[in-house]
């Protein structure tokens, strides 16, 4: 099953095309949710004995948490009538068709899965999703801030750099207005204020919001919505790895502490540090 | 010939830190010369303090209006401008590195290494994966230049005894008007020493039920001069706001001293405490994996445990 674009980007049925000219009605028409499909938050990873990676056969996989709140504010976008259609997008083998279908279950209307064995690496994917902007002309590309398998916290902001479109990152917060967004995000000083015009890439955080859970009539639903698989050898990205993983490692531990009975021998072996 | 450029981080006044630090990285694989960039609208305040770090060989300042505050859209073509001259660049693993560092390693067509933690040499580094539960050792290609963020905690500061040339020059990049900043809403920390460079930190968890009850963990960070953190659930909670959140997306911090108040010790918290010097941990759970990593644990109500311990600080 490969999806041709000719068939379905560059051609719009003619309700979109009067939307298109008429702005005000919606404030997008499409938005891209890139969803990665990870090792599930509450596993704890281990490295391999031989050093040769992490253990990750037979672990629980799931969405990025951080796309799935991304993908949340994209289904409160659009049932606000802000957006007509979400879209969900994964880059990854045959598996991740079980991400893409827990996205479809959420609300996404349809899912694409750019296919490829290989782990790209960061610039990679932005490289593919760009190709993909390309023919799917989405106003808003909104995923998470970063991974939590390789926590590179790259993708969008490398996305946002090839498409030449603004990026707001860690996003705590957001609003729409015609053309125009306006984003809280998440800084190390406080709470910083932007102001983007649309096309844009936005990058969640924790807090923008908490996503829903999904009921059993969703999951059957899901199964009837459209997935087309694309290879990656389609789009003719260049996704050639720049950086050699060489060794893989478990952190070094800290040696195990003491308990103290109370507050007075807590007082005392902290000061015996000169700590206090 | 290993030259390293190094975007400054600042607040158009003075140069946060973090700085220091990736000047301290370059200079453990030996580069031959360590430049630092002041992105700024009048940088020249940023550029003298740069100036004085050891080790440093050239600041370069690029001043124009639209560098009045740090958008990563505005400065990166400002920085991949810089890029012929050296064979990498820098920034703080900081929320300004990370919004910034990826977008101008796309612009120079490059791959970005996230959160260097030890340089073997200037092309193999060490960096966390899995919320550091595994640490990888990364190859970079030596024909191309490198694009990395720097894991602040793992570096000192260098030293502010320098004296390196500071030199003017114009912005040549094409600036783009689509991203405009609004306002910061500003820090909760008040007066206390800042949560990313404070040898004290204080945190309080969940378990400390309320912003009014947060006032412990304030009485003890300013009995012992600390700065104050939270976990994500505090946070979460609204307890504090987001800028005090420590761990895996929020601040990873390496004070000398660290105690932990009614927090659990969710793996994603204790990343961001593994380079402290002494962790602490009260909280009323003796199984709360916090004890794991703490050098010194108290099994106790925190309520009753923190104002005895603030009262036996104040003698």
């Amino acid at each position: 099953m490969t999806f041709r674009i000719s068939s379905h980007g560059q051609q719009y049925p003619l309700r979109d095309w009067v939307h298109h000219f008429r702005p005000d009605m919606t404030n997008v028409k499409k938005i891209l949710v890139p969803l990665k499909r990870v090792v599930d938050y509450n596993v704890r990873v281990r490295v391999k004995p031989d050093g040769s990676g992490v253990a990750l056969d037979g672990v629980k996989m799931s969405i990025n948490p951080f796309d799935e709140i991304a993908l949340e504010e994209a289904l409160r976008i659009k049932e606000r009538g802000e957006a007509e259609e979400v879209i969900v997008v994964s880059i990854g083998g045959q598996e991740s068709q079980q991400q893409l279908r827990s996205g479809l279950a959420m609300g996404a209307d349809r899912a694409i899965l750019v296919e490829t064995t290989t782990d790209l690496e960061p610039l990679a994917i932005a490289r593919t999703l760009r190709a993909l902007v390309e023919r799917e002309n989405p106003e808003l590309v909104m995923m998470g801030k970063q991974a939590i398998d390789d926590d590179n916290n790259q993708t969008g902001q490398m996305l946002a750099a090839l498409w030449e479109r603004p990026q707001v990152t860690f996003v705590s917060e957001l609003t729409l207005n015609a053309s125009v967004a306006t984003a809280v995000r998440e800084v190390d000083a406080g709470l910083e204020v932007i102001e983007i015009d649309l096309p844009a890439v936005i990058t969640s955080d924790l807090r923008l919001n908490e996503p829903r859970y999904v009921k059993l009539p969703e999951i059957m639903k899901a199964k009837k919505k459209t997935l087309n698989v694309l290879p990656l050898a389609e789009l003719g990205v260049d996704t050639t790895a720049q950086f050699d993983v060489v060794a893989t490692e478990p952190p070094a531990k800290r040696p195990r502490g003491i308990m103290v009975d109370d507050v007075t021998e807590l007082v005392q072996v902290l000061s015996n540090r000169e700590l206090i | 010939m290993t030259r390293v450029l190094i975007v400054a981080e600042h607040n158009g006044v003075s140069m946060n830190p973090s700085t220091a630090k990736c000047v301290t990285c370059a200079r453990s694989f030996n580069a031959e010369a360590v430049d630092i960039v002041v992105l700024a609208d009048d940088g020249e305040q940023v550029a003298n303090e740069a100036a004085k770090l050891a080790g440093v060989t050239t600041v370069i300042r690029l001043n124009h209006a639209a560098n009045n505050s740090a958008l990563a859209a505005v400065l990166a073509p400002q920085v991949a401008q810089l890029a012929a001259d050296y064979t990498h660049i820098f920034g703080p693993s900081t929320t300004f590195g990370k919004d910034l560092m990826p977008r101008v390693a796309a612009l120079l067509g490059v791959g970005q290494l996230s959160d260097v933690m030890e340089a073997e040499n200037a092309f193999r580094f060490k960096r966390p994966i899995y919320a550091g539960n595994a640490i990888i050792t990364v190859q970079t290609p030596e024909n191309r230049i490198l694009v990395a963020t720097v894991r602040t905690a793992s570096y000192t500061a260098a030293e502010p005894t320098g004296s390196a040339e500071i030199e003017s020059r114009s912005v040549t990049a094409d600036i783009p008007k689509h991203t405009r900043f609004v306002e910061l809403r500003g820090d909760t920390g008040g007066a206390r020493p800042d949560l990313q460079t404070a040898t004290r930190v204080v945190s309080g968890g969940r378990a400390v039920g309320s912003k009014e009850n947060f006032e412990l963990i304030y009485e003890l960070a300013d009995t012992i001069g600390a700065g104050v953190g939270a976990s994500r659930a505090a946070v979460d909670s609204g307890y504090v706001g987001n800028d005090l959140q420590v761990g895996q997306t929020g601040k990873i911090i390496a004070p000398e001293l660290y105690i932990a108040v009614g927090i659990s010790g969710a793996i994603q918290h204790l990343t961001g405490i593994k380079d402290a010097g002494t962790i602490v941990a009260i909280n009323k759970d003796e199984e709360a994996p916090i004890f794991e990593i703490a050098d010194f644990g108290l099994a106790a109500d925190l309520f009753t445990a923190v104002p005895e311990l603030v009262a036996a600080l104040k003698n």
